[in-house]
């Protein structure tokens, strides 16, 4: 019986074959600490006893839902991380440079194969360069960084083959919230998801990062593209034997596989308040919006910011509405800027923000009040995350947000 | 017996604690506002001892571990579910919080009653018995231990 691409990385790294089920030790590769998280992570690393971090170059502290700060005493979590990157000698800490998710993979932390494993549950994210990535708490994430490993079950996995070529106005943004919508928001909960097929070969790694990051949202422990020759060009490593190893066997075991036409996607929301509420857009025409919220890990990216821009272009949101835009990362932001991408949001009246997690995380500007109705690129819509729990919050692609914000009502680009 | 509060599916980790509230520096200044998008007085109605009973994917959404740690300080002595969110999960048994998953119970039993729990055997509400499964080993010495810290200072020769 062949194996699963989950079932190969976790095989790969402790040296046997596993199949599901199997509960295995593996040696960690990346820990990703988020600054949310950073203080309490060292208040239980201390309080287990342990004397020194196992292996300070695998840790990377990142502050990003916190910066710039905006309530008292958010900076104290910058100064707990430094301290303790200090004290045990780790070295990668960024701060300012953007959401840790974008950071792991465009920083050249994390590589095909390699094992992650974070303070925050959208750490799935790597899966998009074929790494097993998932997301655990701040105690668990104590105990790696004294022992350097942990025990995980090896999840089935879920094969998700999409073909053909998407409508203009489809991204995969789309694509992810309708596989939500059909497997639900537990539909693949303890299980790996495997994306695969002729639509998915031809997407960016980034447009692949946006899948994986919502794996999380159907409940997934990742969500994993097999590498490729994209791959490799953006972990800037060669295409050689060890990472064509990284693919699926055509005689795998999966627990279900689902097949899509990509001609049969349509531009979708996931609307209040939950992440399987899915619709057409063409349902929600007439649906008046406050706010536009363009950024986050699941769209803040160069691509996202384009499409976004080659329909605001010489045009200007409505006047009713209020549009963020929150690049990703610092190096994202400095090529939104050279390419003249934020030039032509701003003058269409966008705000510009921060490189950061920003609203997404309901900590950044742009907090809404009862009854307001927002339509965001991220990747949740839960009761409250974005203000009070009678803000509506509705999930789209960066196309269908940009035609929004123009519109002032709901409606595909 | 402990009082049972009901609560529906897809109970997420911000309805359990918002994120505006997760920078606090203990979890006894969290505990006021643990399940305030959804029900406000909830937290302070729980008496030590209450349980949780909860449809599907109870706990999904985010990683943070604030939320079984404040369930926990509220005194809720286990949560009772269809399912639970795999990381909830995990945070969960790491804390020393008893989880158990059970696909009736939530149909049947109202809030407000009363539930005797005998771990790895059964529960009991108004005389009838909903049986439940053993946690795997591992877990179950996690559990034991009091939590993940407690095991890792006795690994490091602590206690």
């Amino acid at each position: 019986m062949g194996h699963t691409l989950v079932e190969k990385i976790i095989g790969n790294k402790v040296g046997h074959e596993v199949k599901p089920g199997d509960i295995v030790t593996v040696d960690v590769d990346w820990c990703m600490i988020d600054d949310i998280m950073v203080p309490f992570a060292v208040q239980k690393f201390e309080e287990m006893g342990f004397k020194e971090v196992a292996k300070p170059d695998s840790v990377v502290l990142i502050y990003d839902h916190f910066l710039p700060a905006t309530q008292v005493d958010d900076s104290r979590h910058f100064r707990a991380g430094d301290e303790f990157a200090e004290k045990y000698g780790i070295t990668r800490v960024h701060r300012t440079d953007g959401i840790c998710h974008q950071l792991m993979t465009e920083a050249g932390y994390v590589k095909p194969g390699d094992i992650s494993f974070g303070t925050d549950s959208h750490t799935v994210t790597y899966g998009c360069v074929g790494a097993f990535a998932t997301g655990i708490g701040y105690t668990e994430m104590a105990g790696i960084l004294g022992t350097g490993q942990l025990w995980i079950k090896v999840p089935e996995t879920i094969r998700i083959e999409i073909d053909g070529t998407l409508p203009g106005n489809v991204t995969s943004k789309d694509i992810i919230l309708k596989i939500i919508g059909d497997l639900t928001a537990a539909g693949a909960t303890y299980q790996a998801i495997e994306f695969a097929g002729s639509t998915v070969d031809a997407m960016s790694v980034a447009s692949r990062m946006t899948m994986s990051n919502m794996s999380v949202e159907a409940g997934a422990k990742c969500g994993l593209f097999a590498p490729d020759e994209k791959t490799c060009d953006y972990c800037k490593i060669p295409y050689d034997d060890s990472i064509k190893a990284l693919t699926p066997d055509g005689d795998a075991s999966y627990s279900k596989i689902l097949r899509y036409r990509a001609e049969d996607f349509v531009p979708v929301c996931a609307c209040p308040s939950l992440v399987d509420n899915i619709k057409p857009v063409s349902d929600l025409k007439g649906t008046k919006v406050n706010q536009v919220f363009l950024g986050s890990c699941t769209n803040g990216r160069l691509e996202d910011l384009r499409a976004a821009a080659t329909i605001l272009k010489g045009k200007h949101v409505a006047p009713y509405v209020n549009m963020i835009v929150t690049p990703a990362s610092r190096k994202i932001y400095r090529e939104a800027l050279a390419d003249g991408t934020l030039e032509i949001l701003s003058d269409a009246g966008a705000i510009i923000t921060t490189p950061g997690c920003g609203l997404c995380c309901g900590r950044g500007g742009g907090i809404l009040t009862d009854d307001e109705v927002v339509v965001a690129t991220n990747n949740r819509n839960f009761l409250g995350r974005m203000g009070t729990s009678k803000v509506k919050i509705f999930l789209a692609s960066p196309v269908t947000a940009a035609a929004t914000a123009i519109a002032g009502e709901i409606v595909e680009g | 017996m402990s009082r049972i509060w009901k609560l529906g599916n897809d109970i997420d980790t911000d309805i359990i604690l918002p994120t505006e509230y997760l920078a606090f520096e203990t979890v006894t200044e969290m505990k006021p506002y643990a399940f305030s998008p959804l029900r406000p007085e909830l937290a302070s109605s729980i008496q030590p001892g209450d349980m949780i009973v909860a449809g599907n994917n109870f706990g999904c959404g985010s990683s943070r571990e604030q939320a079984p740690e404040v369930v926990k300080a509220l005194g809720i002595s286990c949560i009772v579910a269809k399912s639970f969110a795999r990381i909830f999960f995990r945070n969960a048994i790491n804390n020393g919080l008893l989880l158990i998953e059970q696909p009736d119970l939530y149909d049947e039993v109202n809030e407000g009653e009363e539930a005797e729990v005998i771990p790895g055997k059964e529960i009991i509400v108004n005389g009838k018995s909903y049986p439940i499964a053993s946690l795997p080993d591992n877990l179950t010495e996690i559990l034991e231990a009091g939590g993940l810290v407690k095991a890792m200072r006795k690994r490091n020769g602590l206690d």
